[in-house]
């Protein structure tokens, strides 16, 4: 699985406000096609991590390199660089002020220049990839919380991104709606995606990820195979985590989530 | 989670109703309310009764010197007034909101002149600007004339003013678009110029809408400093236009007219204000 070069890889990361330190040295690389889930209490640095993956967060030390390239560098492009990343949030951030179309061309028009008609079809596609293509002409306060955070996968799409981040991508759906967006998001794994995925869906890491790295205060705890992480963690925080997390049957059954629900995302 | 049954709970003996003889918070509501409404009449009243009703009419309400303000009243000063408005106007917006971009950036410069222009021109009396504009620059700058002439003028001097107050709208207007909108727009690639400028300041410019519609109105009134420059028979406006006839027909009639003048373009801004806020409000 893994080639040459890591598609994404971090190196002895510090991340620290004022005299608060987030990040404590993370090492960790993520080979090309692989899906790398990144679980860990509330707190523990995770979202931080993804956030200096793509330095929307300037790291305090350590060196992050994405297709190889510097990204921490003060001669990078670093717009250049977010172009082969694409970023998915909680919050999904739409534009709301753009209809779901506007969304999805407006970055492949501005930056990468491409025209109306190209924008568009290319923008169509990545809809019609999530599913939410007949949704093409209404804006975002008119979809519901799982559609919007799929035309914020499109959006990330359309702009041919090498990885894919995603930052606790379900956290703020109502429950009903969290399985059509692991569903996409499990395709896109599927497909050969490289994704970096910070998540409290315990079934969805199981399921999806070729590799599970558990995060506790600022460092990596332990990381491998789901079923080594998830269901026979080394590691006594990990344990005391996944045991708040999963209750105490600590077992992931299909379809389980973090705070126990079901869902059905196949 | 555990579900207890819902027991009865005795609350003991029911305790009487609080009421003060003969006066309920309801009564005591009306009787203030009804004190109110009867003061305002008396005072109402009061007033009416002092004035020189027949000397009002003569001086301030004489229909036939009214009549003499029209079509010019129209024609003339009315078009001036908003051609002068709109020129500040448009040029105020535009310089407000790079000064507002200015105020905002990383750049310690930009911010700093920023800061300086809009406590420099919110500070000094519109009067004031209007006076450098008219007599400083054609010392500073012999031989230079603004395109336009009067109404760049003008322009120049009301959009100076606006744009202070317009800069702080604007950034205000700025930092109430979620942080998130910009951070996705530069996962995306955009520069932060073009973040900005394509996702950021058309947010910002819908949240403005209703205090920037306040000050267009504002500048209406404003406009009326133009006298301050020498205006001609062709170039005045409401204000001037009013006190020139007044004068010359040696009545305030004209006054009234150019005032009501002013409230036929202001009163219908304040209601679409207050429909945008409304609306706003509606949406939440």
């Amino acid at each position: 699985m893994a080639t040459a070069r890591p598609a994404v890889e971090v190196a002895g990361l510090h991340k620290s406000y004022g005299g608060l330190d987030v990040l404590k040295g993370v090492d960790l690389s993520v080979a090309a096609g692989e899906v790398v889930c990144v679980i860990g209490p509330s707190g523990s640095g995770k979202s931080t991590l993804l956030r200096c993956v793509n330095l929307l967060e300037e790291p305090t030390a350590g060196v992050v390199l994405v297709d190889g390239v510097r990204l921490n560098h003060p001669d990078t492009d670093l717009d250049a660089a977010r172009r082969r990343m694409g970023m998915v949030f909680q919050m999904f951030n739409l534009f709301p002020h753009l209809t779901v179309l506007g969304n999805v061309t407006i970055a492949q028009r501005r930056v990468l220049k491409r025209d109306r008609a190209e924008a568009e079809r290319v923008g169509r596609d990545c809809l019609a990839r999530v599913g939410v293509e007949d949704k093409a002409d209404a804006y975002p306060a008119q979809l519901s919380g799982g559609q919007q955070q799929r035309v914020a996968i499109a959006r990330a799409l359309a702009m041919n991104p090498s990885v894919m981040l995603f930052d606790e991508p379900t956290s703020a759906l109502d429950p009903e709606l969290v399985g059509e967006v692991l569903t996409v998001i499990r395709d896109l794994g599927t497909d050969g995606m490289t994704m970096l995925v910070v998540t409290h869906e315990m079934a969805f890491a199981r399921d999806v990820a070729d590799r599970v790295v558990f995060m506790d205060a600022g460092v990596i705890v332990e990381e491998g195979l789901p079923s080594q992480v998830i269901d026979d963690p080394r590691h006594e925080r990990t344990r005391t985590f996944l045991h708040r997390v999963l209750g105490p049957q600590g077992s992931v059954g299909p379809g389980t989530t973090s705070t126990g629900r079901t869902h059905e995302y196949h | 989670m555990a579900k207890t049954t819902a027991a009865p709970v005795n609350l003991g003996p029911v305790p009487p109703t609080p009421t003060t003889a003969g006066s309920s918070p309801r009564r005591r509501k009306r009787i203030s309310l009804t004190v109110q409404y009867a003061v305002f009449v008396i005072v109402v009243a009061a007033v009416a009764l002092q004035v020189d009703w027949a000397a009002v009419q003569e001086h301030f309400l004489d229909l036939g010197v009214a009549r003499e303000t029209f079509p010019d009243l129209l024609t003339v000063a009315l078009r001036n007034t908003v051609l002068y408005t709109l020129g500040g106007y448009v040029l105020g917006f535009l310089l407000g909101l790079v000064l507002a971009l200015m105020r905002l950036s990383s750049v310690p410069l930009h911010r700093w002149t920023a800061l300086l222009y809009i406590e420099i021109f919110r500070g000094l009396p519109a009067l004031v600007i209007f006076l450098v504009i008219g007599f400083g620059i054609p010392v500073a700058f012999p031989g230079f004339a603004l395109p336009g002439g009067i109404y760049g003028q003008v322009a120049l001097a009301l959009g100076l003013v606006a744009a202070a107050y317009m800069a702080e709208t604007f950034r205000a207007g700025i930092q109430a678009v979620p942080k998130g909108q910009l951070e996705s727009a530069r996962c995306l690639g955009m520069s932060h110029t073009r973040a900005m400028v394509s996702i950021v300041v058309p947010q910002a410019l819908r949240i403005v809408v209703p205090p920037l519609t306040n000050e267009l109105v504002l500048l209406f009134k404003d406009s009326s400093l133009a006298f301050v420059l020498g205006v001609t028979a062709a170039t005045t406006e409401l204000a001037k236009f009013g006190s020139d006839v007044a004068a010359d027909q040696a009545d305030s009639t004209p006054l009234v007219v150019a005032g009501l003048g002013y409230l036929l373009i202001t009163v219908p801004l304040g209601i679409l204000v207050r429909r945008l806020e409304s609306r706003r409000a509606e949406r939440g």
